[in-house]
């Protein structure tokens, strides 16, 4: 049985609506999970439901084989990291990693060597005294993170914790979180609605979408094979085209668009005659040389420079604007100008309208 | 240049207005004449005196100091939580409570005090005293509730969340993490409730009865039979009261942003 089960849950937060209906989701010991989705998606509500903010209407939630839904949240010994911290501002940084030791009644000493562990794990011994006010905002983030670690937790629940902290800062973080979460080995729902994010911190991810798991499964699935084209929207696919399905050939689907013929694969059962949609990344577009197959003429409108790339945003006179995003090697094209781009099959993907 | 010249001019002017008349209670708090005059003649620290030492001033001031405090403590103690669950939980007819909380500000004095009266005194419910206390207690609620509600509208929510997942319990939580936050706001409104209970004469004077007497009204009586500069050596006393209490915790707590 899996670590941390959510079977069929159903919450809300007023009486009519039901903002997860029927939901389900299991978490393996030890594995870092993300949900990953756009605001509104159901994300902290999962979270805040696990955490036991939330009252269940209907279903289980299941930690290591116990049914959690009258557990009261101060009794499920769960370390929660919220988006905006939520240090205590009145008191200093060890205080706040030891509140919730001191309410385990734990004596001072071993509270002390805990709370020095815990400091040292995210790197902010010496600043004990400190009061989160006299802390920049990653430092912030690390208390908040060693005052979740420090009761040693079952679950560790963390809420969108990088989306306060400067980019650069935010790209440090992901591997120290990284690190941490595997050095201690606590099971981890994490959320987010940053796809790099998720991408580089979890074992898995729940892409949800409208109360409802779109897809579940490894950063790579997700990434390169997305179950449905909500998934491949998310995970930065753009339709370009929308054509019907002719024929199958080498694991590919053939689709035609008015007499010309596109290659591309599918995780979908089509047959024959189906109306689709083709769905490609921008960086996946090169020029065109002498494929015949696949190809795609437009005018570039605009273009951005990106330092090693360039963007262009080319009219195909279809559907919405393309963007392309190209290696600098074959030089800058000017805007106006005329540009045959060309995706492989294998970068390409097909789904159901 | 204008438009800075002008207000200026309206700045000193409303100065004027507001202190110009405890600058001539000051001053002629210190004259030697047997009645209220301004300029005063001579000077002479012997109605400061002659206050401080005179029974009827002591023992009302005793009486106003005591309700005081204790209305403040009540309205404190059932202030604090209407703030909180004002300030965290939507229910039915919120919007009603918070209109009815801030009748007392906005139901002039002697309405409110004729009301008091006629439910307490007339029915004869409790003591006087108690019946003061009761009144004073009203008129200053909803000032221990707005202010306290602002404080915790400044505080984000889910520290007390982070503190439940930490294992308190919502109350533990709500001592633990809330209250250190909001200290300050709390103890604005007591000195804000405790010098309007103190100043305040309508409610005083519908429920006072045969050998209670509070401050201001026993003030106001005795100007009623005598004009001599001991009543302006008292208002000079307690305008430096007020003054130095609430300087003292601006400097300390910064209060008046809860003001």
């Amino acid at each position: 049985m899996a670590f941390l089960e959510l079977r069929k849950i159903t919450v809300g937060y007023d009486k009519k609506t039901n903002v997860l209906e029927n939901f389900s989701l299991s978490v393996e010991e030890g594995e870092f999970i993300s949900l990953l989705g756009a605001s509104g998606s159901g994300k902290t509500t999962t979270l805040r439901t696990i955490a036991g903010f939330l009252p269940i209407r209907s279903g289980e939630l299941i930690i290591r084989g116990k049914i959690y839904n009258n557990i009261p949240p101060n009794k499920r010994n769960i370390g929660i990291v919220f988006q905006n911290y939520a240090l205590f501002p009145h008191l200093n940084v060890f205080e706040n990693v030891a509140f919730g030791l001191k309410l385990r009644r734990m004596d001072k000493v071993e509270i002390e060597k805990k709370v020095k562990e815990a400091l040292e794990l995210v790197g902010l011994v010496g600043f004990e005294g400190r009061l989160p006010s006299q802390l920049s905002g990653g430092q912030q983030q690390r208390v908040a993170i060693a005052r979740a670690i420090v009761i040693e937790p079952d679950l560790l629940l963390m809420d969108e914790p990088l989306s306060n902290l400067d980019a650069k800062l935010r790209v440090e973080m992901r591997s120290e979180l990284r690190r941490l979460q595997k050095e201690l080995g606590i099971t981890t729902v994490y959320v987010t609605h940053d796809q790099a994010e998720a991408i580089a911190l979890s074992d898995k991810i729940a892409l949800l979408n409208d109360g409802k798991i779109e897809h579940f499964g490894t950063p790579e699935e997700v990434y390169n094979n997305p179950k449905t084209l909500y998934c491949a929207k998310f995970m930065g696919f753009q339709e370009f085209l929308k054509g019907k399905v002719v024929d199958f050939e080498g694991g590919y689907v053939v689709v035609d668009h008015e007499g010309r013929k596109f290659l591309a694969r599918t995780s979908e059962d089509l047959t024959i005659g189906e109306n689709v949609v083709l769905l490609a990344r921008r960086k996946n577009f090169k020029p065109a040389k002498k494929e015949t197959r696949n190809t795609l003429e437009g005018r570039i409108i605009s273009r951005i420079f990106q330092g090693d790339t360039v963007l262009y945003m080319v009219d195909i006179g279809y559907m919405e604007i393309l963007n392309v995003e190209m290696e600098l090697e074959m030089g800058m094209l000017k805007e106006g100008q005329s540009i045959t781009v060309c995706v492989e099959p294998k970068d390409c993907i097909a789904f159901k309208i | 240049m204008d438009r800075i010249s002008i207000s200026t001019i309206i700045m000193v002017l409303v100065l004027i207005f507001l202190i110009g008349p405890f600058v001539v209670i000051f001053i002629s708090s210190f004259g030697t004449q047997e009645f209220l005059s301004f300029p005063p003649q001579g000077f002479t620290l012997g109605w400061f005196k002659k206050v401080i030492s005179m029974d009827m001033f002591k023992e009302s001031m005793k009486l106003s100091v005591i309700i005081a405090i204790l209305a403040s403590i009540f309205a404190s103690v059932l202030g604090i939580p209407s703030a909180y669950a004002l300030s965290r939980y939507d229910f039915m007819g919120k919007r009603i409570v918070e209109t009815f909380l801030t009748l007392p500000v906005i139901v002039p004095g002697m309405v409110a005090g004729l009301t008091l009266l006629r439910i307490f005194v007339m029915m004869n419910l409790f003591s006087i005293k108690t019946t003061l206390l009761i009144g004073h207690t009203i008129i200053v609620l909803p000032y221990s509730i707005r202010i306290t509600r602002t404080a915790l509208e400044n505080l984000p929510t889910d520290i007390e969340e982070a503190a439940i997942s930490l294992g308190a319990s919502k109350l533990k939580a709500f001592f633990l993490t809330v209250l250190p936050n909001i200290k300050t706001g709390i103890i604005a409104s007591f000195i804000l409730m405790f010098i309007i209970s103190f100043n305040n004469v309508p409610i005083s004077l519908f429920l006072t009865g045969p050998g209670v007497n509070m401050l201001p009204i026993v003030m106001m009586s005795y100007m009623e039979y005598y004009y001599d500069p001991s009543i302006a050596a008292l208002s000079t006393l307690l305008i430096l009261l007020t003054f130095g209490i609430v300087i003292l915790s601006q400097k300390l707590l910064g209060i008046t942003r809860y003001m």
